[in-house]
């Protein structure tokens, strides 16, 4: 994977090269490449003059970051207590079923990835699913299917 | 830049004037769950509604936080409170926004959009009728749901910044003093006093010192610190410049959690504008006083809520916690004095400032003063945010406030802490709700999410389930709290698979006992809890499990069955309408079976059947 020197150039420069904002950085990456490249990680401990373990330390270390390329779309199942008390899992067994992936992983087509999460802070409204910025409350099993093909445009999910 | 009293108020008499020649204010609550019950789409509607009437100028239409009742969202107030609309667009939104701008034209109650009670035919207007609300002494959110949270000026026109005003011209000794006096606690979780830890902070040696908020509000269930973060940002700021100045401060920074991006934003225009007033920055409120505030965004790591792994984070390396033999309040971050407390803790200050120590002294119980956020979730009929005096009942809190269990089911216990929490069985209802009392019952206050849970909730999988997530959680650091609760999580999931042997929950206890003993953070000293607590008040519901393969709750599935009675179906078909993987079958009025080699066993035929046909064994 080619990355783009000056775009990275940019990302460190916005936080004055400073290694204590590490995570903030790999944070802005992921957010240009959907995920963070393994080349990313050496450039950015190249500029900061770190060793690359350390690097790689905190971009494993942390939820939000991911090491390989993610889907188009991100389907968060909330997995928090209230969610989980009100039938969570169930929801997750059923994107899991309808997409034929696990926790973590991408769709064939490369249009989702399927991902849980512990508390999206709404849970008067559990079980609920999150895909981009749109949050689903109160879903049902059944109702997976319906959210999958809002978010799949017309192609076979 | 504002420098004085005069000024403050006078931009506060400004805004009051300009807000005062709207005909009508309406405040649209778009915290995180009215927003996910739609009520951006109400705003829109309402505002293209009211151009079309040639309203636009006439009235004021304000998005402001939340407003707590989460249950009956979106939420949608007149003027002072004087009128409370609820589910507002959920079921015809045209026809709602048209009776909101009737509401507005011809002051015409719509009676359908009104709370309904428990009583037949009673509607609520006004929200301080509500039981709900009228149960509640709200201090830290009293602003909550009131104001425009991107607006300072409205925060300004409710007396907002006053307080650091004063502040700043008494003595940072008379600051600690009083906050000391007025018995405030970490609301984080803590409980430690929070005058004692500015004090120790202020007399430690070194420079810089730090003065930070934890905003990593990683307990699931929990949501007061998104709401305070969403619907009052100024509070806190003004919490914290008032904290630093007291300790000698110059720099700060807010730890947000990465699953929050409305808080970061909302923190970020915050801090924006009160720079530009002379609140934060150099020379605050001409004072001579320098003191600013960067946010950090967290990374999805539920362990950096605890304070050493927090400074780690921020210092740029994994958020791993370290042994605190040394006090953060001398060594934090980069080996700094720093003063951490949680965001519900630094929106107290300015109450305390403004009001008196003596005021928050009067409220709470003997050794918990002041007022206390919970978020009130699970199955309990009136979800949502409230704020409480210390010392009120479980009971009050989940009847008289929360409206007792949904559906009117069998109560079985309440879980508070989160993680680090336990469960409370019913016995224990009556208990005053403060920092102490629930330590006693093996479970802790936290940072105060609620969680209630009702005959349908498995304990034995409630504590997998928290086992579960420290397990993801662990940081890994130390070997009692990676290996331990591993093991643990092991065993529990052995005994809800139906696979339990006898002396599995004396060794969860040893086990438990070991890891609470031996780690290294809070997170793995307080692990063991949800486990220990439901081994403690639920210990027969592990013996089902255990010896007679039976979950007496009917959820953990290997142990269950679904099955349709013959006699009580009626051929509706719903059931098989609602299954996601359509194994129900049969014709219309005739019986429908449940094919038991596809059967999920999720429950969805059981929620939807309305003749209580659908046995789960």
């Amino acid at each position: 994977m080619e990355v783009n020197s000056e775009r990275l150039h940019e990302i460190i420069n916005k936080y004055h090269g400073s290694a204590s904002h590490l995570l903030a950085m790999f944070q802005d990456i992921q957010r240009e490449y959907r995920y963070v490249p393994k080349e990313a990680i050496k450039f950015v401990a190249g500029e900061l003059n770190m060793p690359l373990a350390k690097a790689y330390e905190v971009v494993t270390f942390y939820k939000a970051l991911s090491l390989t390329p993610r889907g188009r779309h991100t389907v968060h199942v909330c997995m928090g207590t209230a969610c989980h008390l009100r039938g969570g899992t169930n929801i997750l067994d059923a994107f899991e079923r309808e997409l034929s992936v696990g926790v973590g992983e991408t769709t064939e087509n490369g249009l989702f990835t399927l991902e849980t999460v512990n508390c999206l802070g709404a849970c008067a409204l559990a079980p609920l699913v999150r895909v981009e910025e749109k949050d689903f409350g109160k879903t049902t099993p059944g109702g997976v299917k319906k959210i999958i093909n809002e978010f799949s445009g017309g192609e076979p999910s | 830049m504002i420098t004085s009293q005069e000024q403050l108020q006078s931009v506060a008499s400004e805004y009051k004037k300009k807000t005062a020649a709207f005909d009508a204010v309406i405040k649209i609550c778009c915290g995180t769950g009215c927003v996910s019950s739609g009520a951006l789409s109400v705003y829109e509607g309402l505002t293209a509604g009211l151009r079309g009437e040639g309203l636009a100028d006439k009235v004021l239409v304000k998005k402001t936080g939340c407003h707590g009742l989460c249950e009956r969202g979106p939420i949608v107030v007149f003027g002072q409170d004087e009128i409370l609309y609820q589910s507002v667009g959920k079921r015809n939104i045209d026809a709602d926004v048209a009776s909101l701008i009737a509401t507005v034209k011809e002051k015409k109650v719509a009676e359908q959009l009104l709370y309904k009670g428990e009583e037949k035919g009673k509607r609520y207007v006004s929200p301080y009728e509500i039981p709900f609300y009228s149960g509640q002494t709200r201090v830290v959110l009293s602003l909550n749901g009131a104001l425009d949270p991107e607006n300072i000026e409205e925060y300004i026109a409710e007396g907002g910044y006053g307080s650091l005003h004063k502040a700043l011209h008494m003595s940072p000794t008379e600051i600690i003093d009083s906050i000391e006096k007025s018995g405030l606690r970490g609301r984080g979780g803590g409980g430690f006093l929070t005058g004692y830890k500015w004090r120790s902070c202020r007399q430690a040696q070194g420079n810089p010192k730090y003065v930070l908020a934890n905003g990593d509000e990683g307990d699931p269930g929990a949501f007061m610190d998104r709401s305070l973060m969403e619907g009052n940002p100024h509070a806190i700021l003004e919490g914290m410049a008032i904290g630093a100045f007291a300790i000698g401060s110059g720099q700060g920074y807010i730890y947000v959690r990465d699953e929050y991006p409305l808080a970061v934003h909302r923190l970020s225009l915050a801090i924006e504008k009160a720079r530009e007033y002379g609140f934060l920055g150099k020379n605050i409120m001409g004072t001579g006083f320098d003191y600013d505030i960067d946010i950090f965004r967290g990374g999805g790591a539920f362990v950096c809520g605890e304070s050493t792994a927090l400074i780690s984070s921020i210092e740029g390396k994994a958020g791993e916690p370290r042994s605190k033999y040394t006090h953060t309040v001398d060594k934090g971050l980069w080996d700094k004095p720093t003063n951490l407390n949680n965001v519900e803790t630094w929106a107290n200050v300015p109450h305390i400032i403004d009001k008196g120590w003596e005021w928050f002294q009067s409220t709470g119980s003997p050794r918990s003063k002041g007022t206390k956020v919970f978020s009130l979730v699970g199955k309990v009929k009136n979800t949502g945010l409230i704020e409480v005096p210390m010392g009120i009942t479980l009971k009050e809190i989940i009847y008289d406030l929360g409206g007792g269990i949904q559906g009117d089911k069998k109560f079985k216990a309440v879980q508070t802490g989160g993680p680090s929490g336990g469960c409370i069985p019913e016995v224990y209802l009556d208990m005053p709700v403060d920092f102490d009392s629930l330590t006693k019952l093996g479970s802790m206050m936290g940072s105060g999410g609620m969680i209630v849970m009702d005959e349908r909730s498995c304990m034995v999988d409630v504590a997998r389930y928290f086992l579960n997530f420290l397990v993801q959680e662990s940081c890994g650091k130390c070997t009692p709290c990676r290996e331990g609760v591993r093991r643990m999580h092991e065993i529990v999931d052995r005994i809800c698979r139906g696979d339990g042997c006898r002396g599995d929950v004396e060794h969860l206890e040893e086990l438990g006992k070991a890891i609470q003993l031996s780690s290294l953070c809070g997170l793995g000293q307080s692990a063991p809890n949800p486990v220990l607590s439901t081994i403690r008040f639920f210990k027969e519901e592990y013996i089902a499990h255990i010896e007679e393969k039976r979950c007496p709750a009917g959820i953990c599935k290997d142990l269950i069955k679904m099955q349709i009675l013959p006699d009580l179906c009626t051929g509706c078909m719903r059931c098989a309408g609602e299954c996601p993987v359509g194994c129900i079958e049969g014709e219309k009025k005739g019986v429908h079976v449940i094919d038991q080699s596809r059967c999920t066993k999720c429950g969805a035929c059981y929620d939807a059947c309305r003749f209580g046909a659908v046995k789960i064994e």
